[in-house]
């Protein structure tokens, strides 16, 4: 079977399968079978958090670069394309009416994911130009500032609601928001396994290297980093019209702290380690929340406030445990259940390897001589 | 020009008690390279620390000079062994790593302090006891400054002389220059570097636990998350002056004070509103680091290959 038919009936299954999904958290469910609110909720954050750690993982964890102003961007395509929603949205369903409802709202959304994409993109290159000749903690720090700067100007446009906040319309629905959170993963694996994502990848390991060997070193920082905006940017407007009220309290450095916590957990430079450190963050606040409170004398303990001390605790032993985090550069797939097992150390294999393409047994070797490297 | 005077005044309080923060800032990253996230919620700690003692000792209820420095000295010794802490616990561990991973530590630790303080104290402001009488003195015109200004200005003058006198004055502070230039040469000459790089921990952070109490008698509000602006603007002010450069930091300090009381002043003027108050820090920052990234008084050094 040629790949692109592949890759076609992998897309139509997951979008078949989202649209399942999507049906089920709708109020009449699917075939009786529904998903609370609550649930849906939180699969949809999942979605965005998705998109926002593994656009921000091109730009730290492939590239190299640390950037903590990823909610910056967020904020633009976020502002940007609920300022277009709230004035056109309304006119523009009306005048593509004819084509039905559940149309005219997406290609609304798709319109403003455009605006979004494109707004966040330029905001990225006029950030990312000047602030690249910075490495390591300085760059760090400058991203921190411009994110504040994007926030603080924002909260001062009367026209986006300023500090009261703003109504956007709801036009995101989980459909849509799974499709370009696998859209997202998609368009990035590719980056990263192109040339593009090796001259990356080589500035990452050595910058100076990297120049050395004719990488032009510049124009691919500014490169990631405004590819990494972009989708920020998308994630920004699912997050506007999937919450319907947007509030520049949602953009503080808290947020791009919470996306570097997901690569950093994850694994910085794996894709697949980006998207299990989103669930994660995604989904531990909310187990915590299930813990009972505790009462000591006349004081009540939530744990569930407890929710960020336990991050900053697991982000801290992580960095001292296991600075890689969990998947280190390494990538969860399939082909680690083909993995031979594991045999004690000083022992030769006792099965042979007949039979085992000899570009597996290398693999097998490579991966196992990796791990007692990290140890 | 009362008013000018009235905001400048204004200005360099503030910019007094971000000289005091800086200077942790620099001190730490003139050793380990590390921008310490944490330090800003050390001047928190200092301010809860004090407050705390205040409440405990009943300095509270009748201010009292003895009082004050008590306080004071009881929540930079606080600070100082907490400061210690974190570097042990949570720095030392890392220090081996690369850049990055000290980094987010570094975030990672001030995430803890602050939602620990959330967790126990609660995200409500509380009101920080005045243990000195303040009063308002009029100068020329109706220019008027606070005894708790005048503290600030007396406090912070006091404690950056007996800083200098430290790192310049002392063995300790001979180590610590030494540890500065060279970690690894000062190992070799049988300087205890790990004991010199807690020293500097504790003594920054009793620095910023100063700058927590004094800033507490002058506006008495505090909260768990209030170490966060003010840290990130301190660190501004330790980047504007050149950041490992002692004198940088309390120059930083100063100007970004002034800047940021006289866009209130005086913003409004040139088409800036106040609200823009917390963005003129990181404007000036963006600012320094692309024209001038060694800062004021900072000496550019070439990236060896």
């Amino acid at each position: 079977m040629s790949s692109w038919v592949k890759s076609l009936i992998t897309a139509v299954v997951l979008i078949a399968v989202l649209y399942v999904v999507n049906a089920m958290m709708s109020t009449g469910g699917f075939f009786g079978t529904g998903i609370d609110d609550y649930q849906a909720r939180l699969l949809v954050f999942i979605a965005i958090n998705i998109i926002l750690a593994t656009s921000l993982n091109l730009i730290n964890g492939f590239t190299g670069q640390f950037s903590i102003g990823h909610a910056g961007f967020m904020a633009v395509g976020a502002y940007s394309s609920a300022y277009f929603t709230v004035t056109y949205g309304k006119a523009i369903e009306a005048s593509l009416g004819s084509l039905g409802d559940t149309v005219a709202s997406s290609i609304v959304l798709l319109i403003a994911i455009a605006i979004g994409a494109v707004v966040a993109a330029v905001m990225g290159l006029i950030v990312g130009i000047p602030s690249l000749r910075l490495k390591g903690d300085y760059l760090a720090i400058v991203t921190l500032g411009f994110a504040e700067i994007i926030r603080i100007v924002i909260l001062n446009i009367d026209a986006v609601g300023g500090a009261t906040g703003l109504q956007v319309p709801g036009y995101a629905n989980f459909l849509w928001i799974g499709i370009f959170a696998i859209i997202t993963v998609v368009v990035i694996h590719n980056i990263v396994k192109s040339d593009t994502g090796r001259a990356l990848i080589s500035i990452r390991e050595d910058e100076l290297a990297a120049e050395a060997m004719g990488v032009n070193t510049t124009k691919y920082k500014v490169t990631s980093f405004v590819i990494g905006s972009s989708f920020a940017g998308i994630a920004g407007v699912l997050f506007a019209h999937y919450n319907k009220f947007l509030s520049t309290n949602d953009f503080q450095f808290i947020k791009s702290f919470e996306i570097i916590i997901m690569i950093v957990i994850g694994g910085m430079g794996s894709m697949t380690g980006a998207i299990l450190g989103a669930i994660i963050v995604t989904l531990l606040p909310e187990l915590l929340r299930q813990l009972p409170d505790i009462q000591v004398g006349a004081a009540t303990f939530k744990f569930a406030d407890l929710r960020l001390v336990i991050f900053a605790l697991i982000l801290i032993v992580t960095m001292i445990v296991r600075p890689q985090g969990i998947l280190g550069t390494r990538e969860f797939g399939l082909s680690w259940l083909k993995r031979p097992m594991r045999t004690p150390e000083g022992t030769e294999p006792t099965g042979s390897d007949e039979g085992t393409p000899i570009a597996q047994q290398a693999e097998a070797r490579r991966l196992e001589s990796e791990e007692d490297k990290d140890q | 020009m009362d008013t000018f005077v009235q905001q400048l005044i204004n200005g360099l309080t503030i910019g007094s008690i971000y000289a005091l923060i800086a200077l942790g800032y620099t001190m730490v990253y003139g050793i380990l390279r590390l921008i310490n996230f944490a330090h800003g919620d050390i001047y928190m700690v200092g301010a809860y620390a004090g407050f705390m003692l205040a409440v405990a000792l009943g300095f509270a209820s009748e201010p009292s000079a003895f009082g004050f420095v008590v306080t004071l000295v009881g929540a930079m010794a606080i600070a100082g062994v907490i400061g210690m802490a974190i570097e042990r616990f949570a720095y030392r561990p890392v220090r081996k790593y690369s850049k990055m991973t000290t980094l987010i530590t570094a975030i990672g630790m001030s995430l803890l302090i602050e939602y620990l303080f959330v967790f126990f104290f609660s995200g409500t402001p509380r009101s920080f006891p005045q243990l000195l009488p303040n009063e308002n003195i009029t100068l020329f015109g109706n220019a008027t400054i606070s005894t708790s200004q005048i503290l600030i200005f007396v406090v912070s003058i006091l404690l950056m002389v007996l800083l200098q006198y430290i790192i310049f004055k002392t063995k300790i502070g001979k180590a610590m220059r030494a540890v500065s230039f060279n970690i690894n040469s000062a190992k070799l000459m049988g300087i205890n570097t790990d004991f010199v790089i807690a020293f500097t921990f504790a003594l920054g952070s009793a620095l910023a636990a100063a700058a927590g109490v004094l800033t507490a008698q002058y506006n008495p509000k505090i909260e768990p998350l209030m170490g966060i602006m003010t840290g990130l603007k301190a660190f501004v002010a330790a980047v504007l002056g050149g950041i490992g450069n002692v004198p940088g930091a309390v120059l930083g300090g100063l100007l970004i004070g002034a800047a940021e009381t006289l866009v209130v002043g005086y913003g409004g003027y040139i088409g800036i509103p106040s609200t823009y108050r917390d963005a003129v820090a990181f404007a000036i920052l963006i600012l320094v680091l692309l024209i001038r990234p060694a800062g004021l008084l900072g000496s550019n050094v070439q990236e060896k290959v």
